[in-house]
């Protein structure tokens, strides 16, 4: 097999390879919204509720979540 | 002592959207001039034989070219980012007097790189590499800038509120780290007075030679494209539409696979800048694919920002911020389907070396880039000034010209690379060329004139944009900020 074929059959393999990356992570995030574990859709809000005063989508401190719900 | 709710800091914001009308106005204006210049050489000579050195168009075209990228658009990215930035990590400026500290040391820098930038290239310092002409004191400089920008990304995340960052903020960061990776290396270069003792101090010599350089130079001159005039662009419609329009983007999965789809192929789109020149063939072919590859994850973004206006298409017609920005995103698409097809090699035979290239980048950044700038600032404007929109006739106004502008500078630009491409390939039965480089110029001269006039048209949309700001910042009725939670408010 000379340097050219080896090239090819490289190419060929990663082209796969990434195809089934870019699939995989299109599957990811429909799966993990599916079955609960994450839904990406409410990022969405983060630009619309961005007042200092607006509840974080998801607060980086636990503590804050929760003193803030209580208010 | 008073006890003030914590608000959000905009200082350095407001600097920067300063820096962005100036670098704007100067920018467009240069670019203006050299239309003119392509259209009546006689331009060259506007202020006499003795300055002819300082107004002719080789001197000016690099002044044009960065004050537009690196004036402009950067300061926009910046004046949009310690808006943006803040808002989305929920954290304010004022919590953190360090971070306040870099963010003016890093716009006073700036403005000394600028200055040093507008000196040099005036009185003819160029390293020749194209969109990297600063040679090598003011690339340390930039390298100053940009690690203090970084300071100011990590840092203002590293005390966020919002666990998940926006997907406008991994495009602020992508911008950050690729323009890093892509500066530095394309500006490695050896000064030749301290190496050698030999010419200026200012001077030096590219570390790389010949081809190697050539693919390092358009490595880095395509992905200034993709990481100056893109990644943070989107950044910015990301945040500006939806909150614009009190829509939520329409998909923030699509979001995100448009976002890798686009890290992953641009950077490997630049060979498409050298097809039929010494670059081996397989990375011609790869730069050509690359680009082709290049429409979904461009059309991904846009397609998604056009149906975050799904079931609102009406505030288009009532709110020209929204006009600005969904043209911006229908432009993109436009411009980022026009650069596939010219990388195709069998159309690049066409179109290398003719002005077709030049009207595709300027759908671009005046359709795109500069629209979406135009739209950020308008809209950070009443909340960072207080007050609301000086002119909303005005805005319409400015967006109308403008578009005709832009339509009169794209068509031009077609039509006239179409038949310069057309003219030098064209031979009689013997393979002899049927036309000399004066024909095309001669057959052009027309199409360079309604680019230039498609030139000032944007200008004074340029000037008009000024104008209201200013007025906006001075002399507007003055808003409460619980007026502002979607829509800008603005006057008749």
């Amino acid at each position: 097999m000379d340097i050219g074929q080896i090239q090819a059959y490289a190419y060929f393999g990663f082209t796969a390879f990434l195809v089934m990356v870019l699939y995989g992570y299109i599957y990811h995030l429909y799966s993990s919204e599916k079955k609960g574990t994450r839904d990406y859709e409410k990022y969405a809000n983060i630009a619309l509720d961005d007042e200092l005063t607006d509840k974080p989508v998801e607060s980086v401190s636990k503590k804050d979540e929760t003193k803030k719900e209580e208010v | 002592m008073e006890n003030r709710p914590l608000e959000y800091d905009y200082t350095v914001a407001k600097w920067f959207m300063i820096a962005t009308i100036v670098l704007g106005v100067v920018g467009m204006l240069v670019g203006v001039i050299l239309a003119w210049q392509l259209a009546f050489p006689g331009v060259n000579l506007m202020l006499g034989e003795g300055l002819a050195e300082y107004t002719n168009f080789s001197r000016l075209r690099p002044l044009h070219t960065d004050a537009v990228t690196y004036g402009f658009t950067v300061s926009g990215i910046m004046a949009t980012w310690y808006y943006v930035g803040q808002r989305v990590l929920k954290v304010s400026m004022a919590e953190s007097p360090f971070l306040m500290f870099i963010g003016k040391l890093q716009f006073i820098l700036y403005i000394v790189v600028v200055a040093a930038v507008v000196v040099s290239l005036l009185l003819g310092f160029t390293q020749s590499k194209e969109y990297a002409e600063f040679e090598w004191p003011i690339d340390i400089g930039v390298v100053v800038v940009w690690v203090l920008w970084g300071v100011s990304i990590f840092g203002l995340s590293g005390i966020r509120r919002e666990k998940s960052l926006y997907i406008s903020i991994w495009y602020y960061i992508a911008a950050f780290l690729a323009v890093a990776m892509l500066y530095l290396f394309n500006n490695m270069s050896v000064p030749t007075y301290f190496v050698a003792g030999v010419g200026s101090v200012m001077h030096s010599v590219s570390m790389y030679s010949g081809t190697n350089d050539a693919l390092v130079q358009w490595w880095f001159g395509h992905n200034a494209v993709a990481f100056v005039f893109t990644t943070p662009i989107v950044a910015m419609i990301y945040y500006f539409l939806p909150k614009e329009s009190g829509q939520a983007v329409y998909s923030y999965k699509l979001s995100l696979l448009s976002f890798w789809g686009l890290m992953f192929v641009y950077l490997w789109a630049g060979g498409h800048h050298l097809v039929y020149s010494t670059v081996p063939d397989w990375m011609q072919t790869m730069g050509s694919v690359f680009s082709v590859v290049l429409i979904l994850p461009s059309w991904g973004s846009a397609i998604n920002m056009l149906l975050t206006m799904k079931g609102e298409w009406n505030q288009v017609a009532s709110n020209p911020l929204i006009k600005f920005m969904v043209l911006a995103s229908t432009f993109y698409m436009f411009s980022t389907l026009e650069g596939p097809i010219q990388a195709i090699k069998s159309v690049n035979a066409l179109a290398h070396f003719t002005d077709w290239i030049v009207g595709h980048v300027h759908d671009g950044v005046l359709g795109w880039v500069a629209f979406m700038i135009f739209a950020a600032l308008f809209h950070m404007a009443p909340r960072v000034f207080k007050r609301e929109i000086y002119s909303k006739s005005l805005m319409n106004t400015q967006f109308w010209i403008q578009t005709l502008g832009v339509v009169l500078y794209f068509t031009s630009m077609w039509i006239a690379g179409i038949t310069q491409g057309m003219m030098w390939r064209a031979h009689d039965e013997f393979g002899n060329l049927a036309y000399s480089f004066i024909d095309t110029v001669t057959v052009l001269h027309p199409y360079y004139t309604i680019r230039a006039v498609g030139g000032t048209l944007y200008l004074i949309g340029v000037f008009m944009f000024a104008y209201n700001m200013f007025m906006t910042m001075t002399a507007a009725k003055r808003v409460e900020e619980s007026q502002m939670q979607n829509t800008s408010p603005m006057g008749a």
